[in-house]
């Protein structure tokens, strides 16, 4: 179940990313925090007790919605558009 | 980029363009200066006034609701600078020492001297730690509303908000507004709290019964308010099915997968800190918070503060904060300012001000809390530290001053460098060490205030200065 | 209200050479009162990089070094916590064949010492530490090296101390210090006003001006060095890493995060305290991230700085005064005392117990300031700074 439900830009042009290997649609206008939590619960695991995160504060400042991508590149999901093509984990507690 | 060569006096520099940076902008402007703006959002407004990354059919009126026309005024006045001024949207100034500014734009860091320096950073949202509070659906009220606001996004399909303060009610009513299933408004402060609005009404009756009237709606729409509510569990396993709590001694509980959860706010005070701003206790705030004149002067010559950053005041304030302490640098540098104005703005701040305590009283800070939290509480979300640790550390080490309690327990020491769990800990120092929170100390701040990759590159001097 | 206290031994400076001191000198029946004009174990030896290191001392620290090599895996026992004492190994890395030269004369010239070293070549380094990238010609390895929680550790031992009975006064600057018929009389904040049979001059960065009061004048400066540290990661790294001829020195916690030192800082208007500089922390990033390639999307949290005593021949005083019965200094350890100073403290109480101790200390006199020129530093790696500091804890 995902956490966030839209309440606007439903018709909004698609944007595709992959969410653990899974295809996923996205809206025009996400932060890759609004796309991951309109597909999924969670968006990481975090580093000393594995317990989902799904970020907190939404204004860059509680640090908590980091998010990896397959490369290894590192996000904060809140404040960062979506981009087509980006494949994010959720899985991995840490950066490896 | 900003222009300027070796000879010229370096810009001014405003940290933030939420409404103290963009009105601190204009009246800079307006006095033939050319400031930099640095801002860490793709566009203006700060977190009140945010702007959405892309339209998405609704108007001003629906996302800003009584204060669409001052969004809009402050959105289109800042555009109307363009040309004037340098805009760094996206950018990070993530240290600052010796008169100059490392400021990250695009995974480059630019090194940028500045003469004169208005800090308008704003504000987070205050917590305390209870149960549950990590899980996932658990947001603060600020991003809830972002979630709202600026992503058209819903934080759950059966919310409760929950905490102390205006925004606990102005979000549950946003979110009705917008259409969303609100389960209940839990207020942590008793009813009784509420007769000080009252107090409130000479000051601003039009705040006061627009804040009535939403309470009202609320409860029309079929919106449970339980005030008083205490010892507050968030409850599930890998994210929010429920919430349950106590009030008058007896135990209740409802199902929800969406929290907003906030204790009014607190200010971000990273950068003054660094800029080397004397710190002074805030009894309203309950925070050490940088000293200022009435004008934004802090204990630093040609460094300003202006916004909730120096103390909670809300989006009115920092308008007004931010053009006078703009005002009060034109005057240290010589420049002809209007006293006048100045004076009017001194003034309604400090009507501002004297809401402010009304509005402190009628939504109190549940800071008792603390001793009651349980041990196998996390305190630090960052670095998964428990009450029950802190209060190990305590203990163990004999710490009785802030910092030496993040030394020895890690709390305040991971990603967000204690803004969110700061005010919680000082708050359990003091409970423990039997001291009032004010002699606790504060978390000192150190750069990078937020994370900058080890591969952040350093652009070359002379790209910085042009 | 003047406040008086009557003790053997009085420390100036909670740092952990003081802190070590106190609980060994408490364990020995001495009286002892522990003074800091902040908290202890707040300055250098709290908030230095953490490194436990032997590998690269000059040759006459050795038996010191051994001494305080004994003290890190009994912490438990010691202070009742492990100060996240790891025993990594410290890895000694040569950039060219230069370096590689200078780390095999030094294992030559170390061999005697007991550290065991072990010097690998470009293709065992790969084999074993795959993890570092390309750029690295050799190694010397120290098996029995390592790394600890520094933040712990002296404020572990001082609080120890308190525990054991010593008298802890923090917050409590010492204002004065004379000779007074057979011990010591000592003027502190507070008004606090003490006398002492022995004086301990522990005092790190500020210990100078004690030790000139007894007319010993000494060439202490300050040095600032510039720390990075972190969000935590996977195992990056499994050792204790230092460079041959200085560069980054890095370790990796337990709990994942990485800490990176390098450059200085700077002092800020108040001396006592510093900063990174925005360009060196960027410095220090950039190295750490091209020579390890598991870096290179890891985010920095967190600098610091801090305060060290250095001394111009890289080496500390510890050691009686030349001038005064009953005055033993301890200082200037010039971004190298971590390690060495548990050992230290030992030796400061023997010292006060029976006038000598068995370790060798005659390099670190502070009688070698009177003659006419300072000697220099052996050994290739005492002035790496591996084990920096942070700026104070106390601000005005």
């Amino acid at each position: 179940m995902p956490l966030l439900h839209r309440l606007v830009r439903a018709d909004h042009p698609s944007i595709p990313f992959t969410l653990d290997g899974t295809p996923c649609e996205a809206r025009a206008g996400d932060t890759v925090l609004t796309a991951i939590l309109t597909q999924a619960d969670r968006l990481r695991l975090s580093e000393f007790t594995a317990s989902p995160r799904a970020g907190f504060c939404q204004m860059g400042a509680c640090q908590d919605c980091w998010v990896v991508l397959e490369s290894g590149e590192r996000l904060r999901a809140c404040s960062t558009a979506l981009s087509p093509g980006m494949r994010i984990l959720t899985r991995r507690a840490r950066v490896a | 980029m900003s222009a300027h060569s070796t000879s010229e006096r370096p810009q001014p520099l405003i940290v933030g363009a939420g409404p103290a940076g963009i009105r601190a902008a204009q009246a800079l402007v307006a006095a033939g200066l050319r400031p930099l703006v640095v801002d860490e959002a793709p566009a203006c407004g700060g977190q009140i006034y945010r702007q959405r990354l892309v339209p998405d059919g609704r108007s001003s009126r629906d996302l800003y609701g009584s204060e669409a026309a001052k969004a809009e005024a402050l959105h289109r006045d800042f555009a109307a600078l363009d040309g004037k001024l340098d805009y760094w949207p996206q950018a990070l100034l993530w240290n600052l020492r010796d008169g100059r500014a490392d400021i990250m734009v695009a995974g480059t860091s630019r090194q940028v001297a500045h003469d004169g320096l208005i800090l308008a950073t704003g504000a987070t949202d205050r917590t305390l730690p209870i149960p549950g509070w990590t899980l996932p659906g658990v947001f603060t009220l600020g991003g809830a509303q972002i979630a709202l606001k600026s992503q058209g996004c819903a934080i759950g399909s059966r919310i409760v908000f929950l905490g102390s303060g205006p925004l606990l009610y102005l979000v549950a009513w946003q979110y009705m507004k917008a259409g969303a299933n609100v389960a209940a408004v839990l207020d942590t402060a008793p009813f009784a709290a509420k007769f000080n609005l009252l107090r409130g009404l000479p000051l601003f009756p039009a705040i006061v019964l627009r804040g009535m009237r939403m309470t009202a709606e609320l409860k029309l729409a079929g919106i449970a308010l339980h005030y008083g509510v205490g010892d507050v569990r968030i409850k599930g396993s890998d994210k929010v099915d429920a919430v349950a709590w106590r009030k008058d001694g007896l135990e209740h509980r409802l199902a929800c997968d969406g929290i907003g959860y906030g204790l009014a706010l607190r200010s971000e005070t990273q950068l003054a800190d660094l800029a080397g701003c004397r710190f002074a206790f805030n009894q309203r705030d309950r925070a050490l918070l940088p000293k200022h004149d009435a004008a934004g002067r802090t204990s630093v010559p040609g460094v300003y503060l202006a916004g909730d950053g120096a103390g909670i005041a809300g989006a009115d304030a920092a308008e007004r904060a931010g053009e006078r302490a703009a005002l009060a640098l034109l005057q240290d540098r010589g420049l002809p300012h209007d006293p006048t104005r100045a004076a009017t703005l001194e003034a309604e701040l400090a009507r501002i001000g004297r809401f402010r305590d009304v509005l402190e009283a009628a939504f109190p800070f549940p800071a008792h809390w603390v001793k009651n939290t349980a041990d196998a509480t996390t305190l630090c979300r960052c670095e998964e530290i428990t009450a029950g640790e802190v209060r190990a550390a305590i203990s163990r080490f004999g710490v009785h001053e802030l910092n030496r309690l993040k030394a020895v327990s890690r709390v305040g020491m991971g990603r967000c460098q204690g803004r969110v769990c700061g005010a919680a800990a000082a708050e359990l120092l003091a409970h423990e060490t039997n001291r009032g929170v004010e002699a606790v100390g504060r978390l000192r701040s150190q750069a990078p205030v937020k994370p900058v990759p080890l591969t952040l590159a350093l652009a070359a001097q002379r790209e910085a200065a042009e | 209200m003047i406040r008086r206290l009557e003790v053997d031994v009085a420390i100036i400076g909670g740092g952990l050479v003081g802190s070590s001191a106190a609980l060994a000198l408490r364990g020995m029946g001495f009286s002892v009162a522990l003074l800091d004009k902040g908290f202890c174990g707040a300055q250098a030896s709290g908030v230095n990089y953490g490194g436990v290191r032997r590998q690269g001392r000059p040759i006459e620290q050795l038996p010191l070094s051994q001494r305080a090599h004994a003290v890190w895996p009994r912490l438990r026992a010691l202070i009742g916590i492990d100060g996240e004492f790891l025993r990594s190994g410290h890895l000694k890395l040569a950039r060219d064949e230069a370096d590689m030269a200078s780390l095999e004369a030094y294992a030559e010239a170390v061999a005697e010492q007991g550290l065991d070293l072990e010097l690998i070549g470009h293709n065992g380094l790969r084999e074993r530490f795959g993890w570092i990238g390309a750029g690295v010609v050799g190694a010397s390895f120290c098996p029995g090296d390592g790394h600890a929680n520094p933040r712990l550790v002296a404020t572990g031992f001082a609080a120890a101390a308190r525990r054991a009975g010593v008298e802890v006064l923090e917050n409590t600057a010492v204002e004065g210090v004379t000779r007074d018929g057979e011990g010591f009389a000592l003027e502190a904040a507070g008004n606090l006003s003490l006398r002492s049979r022995f004086v301990i001059n522990s005092a790190g960065a500020w210990a100078a001006p004690f030790a000139e009061s007894f007319g010993e004048p000494v060439p202490l400066s300050r040095i600032y060095p510039s720390m990075v540290v972190t969000e935590p990661m996977e195992q990056v790294m499994s050792v204790n890493i230092g460079m041959e001829g200085g560069g980054i020195y890095t370790r990796q916690v337990e709990r994942g995060n990485i800490v990176v030192g390098g450059e200085r800082a700077l002092p800020l208007n108040d001396p006592d305290f510093s900063r990174p500089r925005g360009d060196g922390a960027i410095a220090i990033m950039n190295n750490a991230a091209a020579l390890f390639p598991g870096l290179r999307h890891a985010q920095a949290i967190r600098f610091w700085s801090g305060t060290e005593g250095a001394m111009p021949d890289k080496n500390p005083v510890v050691g009686p005064s030349g001038t005064t019965p009953g005055l033993i200094h301890a200082f200037g350890f010039t971004g190298a005392g971590f390690q060495i100073a548990p050992g230290v403290g030992e030796v400061l109480a023997e010292i006060v117990r029976g006038g000598e101790t068995q370790t060798p200390i005659a390099a670190f006199s502070i009688g070698r300031f009177s003659k006419i020129s300072a000697r220099t530093g052996a050994g290739s790696g005492a002035g790496q700074n591996q084990e920096p500091h942070y700026r104070g804890e106390l601000r005005p």
